[in-house]
């Protein structure tokens, strides 16, 4: 047993550091630090950085733009990413729809996107859940009859995630109605500047616009662009949950979100003293960084067993309820951490150029909206309460 | 023994209650909300004209003469519908510093005005080093020309923004002290704000503001106890509050569980949520019976068990208030998370609650504190 990088990994890991110390752009670290809205440009610059330095597609195969990493390497990189305040990479065309297509897809397909998704010219989203399929994806009703060459689909998609600034999105559409619910499902990829498609923003409770709903109204899509056989689409939809699963934990996230919490507590200041020296408060600060110890061990166990040629199964879901729950405590302590200055809402204080005087803390105007924000982590990408149901299925055998 | 109303407090009760859902709906609330005050004038004038505003005076200022359970019975309407009049901060706390430390031709000149609706006042007592300790007072108020100069800056002040009138903390020679002062006063700078929970405040800076001898309330040095005693009333208010937004929150999740299906039936039919929702009624009545607790010592005489009791109840709702806004969200999924739908306003404004007038971990310290003085 040795819990330590090897001393190759330790290289890469330098490596990755020269890399970001030289490339990553400040004012984008400093958004990414300081919990403020990347705009779609912030994204786009980053993502010419990476491609350019060809670490972009990090789950890839090489023979198609990708970077050969081990499991290993991969979460060196996630974790100095985190650390050094890179912007979370949209994964939906990357780290999504690619491997599906990579898997999946038709040759053409391939060559059509792949490239696409590398270069960044193609910015996907997700067209999963429906007003009426949350949990249950595989009641979803968003229909697609096929009519000669291509499919019309009609239906509604909602909880699109920066779906605004997408031009391509994929969807799971129901193609057959006479069998069982799962067995009648195909995976379209569509050009959102089809005419029929309406995509009208979702306000979340911290005000921001995230996410948003998407209305088909008689889409024509191309036979061409269903990825693998006609109501197959459920397999593939499975495949890329697994993908989606795996970083959900977010540990390097709450690392970073820990030593911001440290910093923010170390100048708050209660009953004239720093607020971290006080006894109770650095006790709560205590016990979620030691849960997070924990999970940030049980994640390299994870990645351990991947690498040594394994699949992560149901322990990725019980890692995701953990690593969301360390997240959302680290957020809850920075919210109180600030007192009565959580109250006010200083929208002016979130642009990075601002330069008047701050109400209280310099980072003190993000941190209710993100705890509000963060209350999506125990619901997206199955609700944590799906999580149980997969580790009591598929670990307990209940 | 009796937890009923009387009938008089009943029918306070039931004519708030009318009145919010009849003009409070939750379309009317988010369009208050973006006015430049902040809430709807024209409603506080109907709780004005109702007595409302006058609940807890005395019948020889023109009031109503209630306590702690009439204030609470309106509080609870109010938090049903979410209410963003300054009820809290002008009738309830203002009003009782100004009741307890005025003299009478304060009262006369202010307290008429705070019960009539005609004034609204505001209290600013935290400053931004204070955390939630009201003692910890660095605003200097020195004499001069037979009044006082007050230079410091205080925090938060909900519903600073469009008061008359703000009661200010102040540290004499003598020590704390009190000041009413007219929001006009030369001096006086706000930063104004909106508020997580959809209302407004502000911060105050006072540059060499100077006031007459009449502004100070009470006698110079003495504010500190009066201070805490009116920070006591205006927590149980906010338990009272806590509670209606608790009643309503667990009314939208419960109904929702009976009505979203997925995998063919209703989710309420999981007996994990099923669970969860029995957890969320239980925090509400435990919380229900902090606020009731609170309510009725709140206007008893000042005393470690009124301390103990007022802490206690506001660590309480702390708790079953982060509880309720948590557990509800992740029951309604996706949904809880719009700013669309109603459930997302009342998660926020419970969780605003525990950040006035000291949060579950300030009060659960000061219970401790109390607990070893013993």
């Amino acid at each position: 047993m040795n819990i330590n990088y090897t001393a190759g990994e330790v290289a890469f890991r330098d490596e990755a550091r020269a890399f970001l110390d030289q490339a990553l752009p400040a004012d984008i670290a400093a958004k990414v630090k300081g919990f403020r809205h990347l705009t779609k440009e912030d994204h786009q610059r980053w993502q010419q950085i990476l491609y350019k330095q060809g670490w972009y597609a990090t789950h890839w195969p090489e023979e198609y733009g990708g970077v050969k990493w081990t499991p290993v390497q991969k979460h060196i990189w996630d974790e100095e990413s985190c650390h050094y305040g890179v912007p979370r990479s949209v994964p939906f065309g990357v780290n999504m729809v690619a491997p599906v297509i990579i898997k999946f897809g038709s040759e053409e397909q391939k060559q059509t996107y792949l490239p696409r998704i590398l270069s960044g010219e193609d910015w996907w989203c997700q067209g999963y859940s429906e007003p009426g399929a949350g949990s249950d994806l595989a009641s979803l009703k968003a229909r697609a009859v096929r009519e000669g060459d291509h499919y019309v689909v009609n239906g509604q998609k909602t909880w699109t995630t920066l779906g605004q600034y997408a031009n391509m999105i994929f969807c799971l559409v129901r193609t057959n109605t006479e069998v069982k619910a799962q067995e009648g499902i195909s995976f379209l990829l569509i050009d959102m500047n089809t005419p029929g498609i309406t995509v009208r923003p979702i306000i979340t409770l911290d005000g921001a616009h995230e996410v948003n709903e998407v209305f088909f109204q008689d889409v024509k899509v191309p036979v061409e662009n269903r990825v693998g056989e006609e109501d197959k689409g459920w397999t593939y939809a499975k495949f890329l949950l697994t993908y989606e699963r795996t970083g959900l934990a977010g540990i390097g996230l709450s690392k970073a979100a820990m030593s911001h919490l440290k910093q923010l507590a170390s100048r708050c200041i209660k009953n004239g003293r720093p607020l971290i020296e006080d006894t109770s408060f650095s006790q709560r600060i205590a016990k979620v960084e030691i849960d997070l110890t924990a999970a940030t061990i049980s994640n390299l166990r994870i990645i351990a067993a991947v690498e040594g040629g394994g699949m992560p199964g149901a322990e990725s879901s019980m890692l995701k309820v953990k690593g969301t729950e360390i997240r959302q405590a680290i957020n809850d302590l920075a919210r109180r951490a600030i007192g009565p200055y959580a109250i006010p809402f200083a929208e002016e204080e979130l642009n990075l150029d601002y330069e008047g005087e701050f109400l209280s803390d310099q980072n003190a105007a993000p941190l209710s909206s993100q705890y509000f924000n963060n209350r999506k982590l125990s619901i997206y990408g199955g609700s944590n309460e799906i999580q149980k149901n997969i580790v009591s299925k598929m670990i307990l055998g209940l | 023994m009796d937890f009923r109303l009387n009938e008089e407090q009943q029918m306070l009760q039931d004519t708030l209650a009318r009145l919010v859902r009849g003009e409070y709906s939750f379309e009317k609330r988010l369009a208050f909300s973006e006015t430049e005050a902040g809430f709807s004038v024209d409603f506080w004038k109907q709780l004005s004209e109702l007595g409302l505003t006058a609940v807890p005076f005395s019948e020889e200022l023109g009031g109503f003469g209630g306590g702690g359970v009439e204030v609470q019975s309106v509080m609870t309407e109010l938090g049903r519908g979410l209410c963003l009049e300054p009820y809290l901060q002008s009738v309830v706390f203002a009003g009782g510093l100004i009741n307890q430390a005025g003299n009478d031709s304060q009262k006369d000149v202010w307290l008429s005005g705070i019960a009539s609706g005609e004034l609204q006042a505001a209290v600013a007592l935290q400053e931004p080093q204070s955390f939630y300790d009201l003692n910890d007072v660095q605003t200097r108020a020195e004499k001069k020309d037979g009044g006082f100069v007050l230079n410091g800056r205080k925090a938060v002040v909900i519903g600073g923004h469009c008061a008359d009138l703000i009661v200010v903390s102040a540290r004499t020679a003598s020590g704390i002290s009190l000041f009413a002062l007219k929001s006009d006063t030369a001096g006086i700078e706000r930063r104004v704000y909106p508020t997580i929970d959809g209302s407004k405040g502000c911060d105050i800076t006072l540059n060499n503001v100077h006031v007459g001898a009449d502004a100070l309330l009470g006698e110079d040095g003495s504010a500190g106890p009066v201070i805490e005693y009116q920070a006591g009333r205006a927590i149980a208010a906010l338990c009272a509050e806590a509670v209606g937004v608790m009643e309503v929150a667990n009314e939208l999740t419960l109904d929702y569980l009976k009505q979203r299906k997925q995998f063919g039936i209703p989710i309420g039919k999981f007996q994990v949520l099923q669970h969860r929702m029995v957890d969320m009624m239980s925090e509400l009545e435990q919380a229900r019976s902090m606020a009731i607790l609170a309510a009725s010592v709140a206007d008893e005489e000042q005393s470690d068990e009124r301390r103990r009791a007022l802490s206690a109840a506001k660590n309480v709702i702390g708790r079953s208030g982060q509880f309720i806004s948590e557990q509800g969200i992740q029951s309604h999924g996706g949904i809880g998370m719009t700013w669309e739908y109603n459930f997302a306003h009342y998660a926020k404004r419970l969780i605003m609650i525990n950040h006035q007038l000291g949060d579950d971990d300030f009060h659960l310290e000061r219970y401790a504190f109390l607990l070893q003085a013993s």
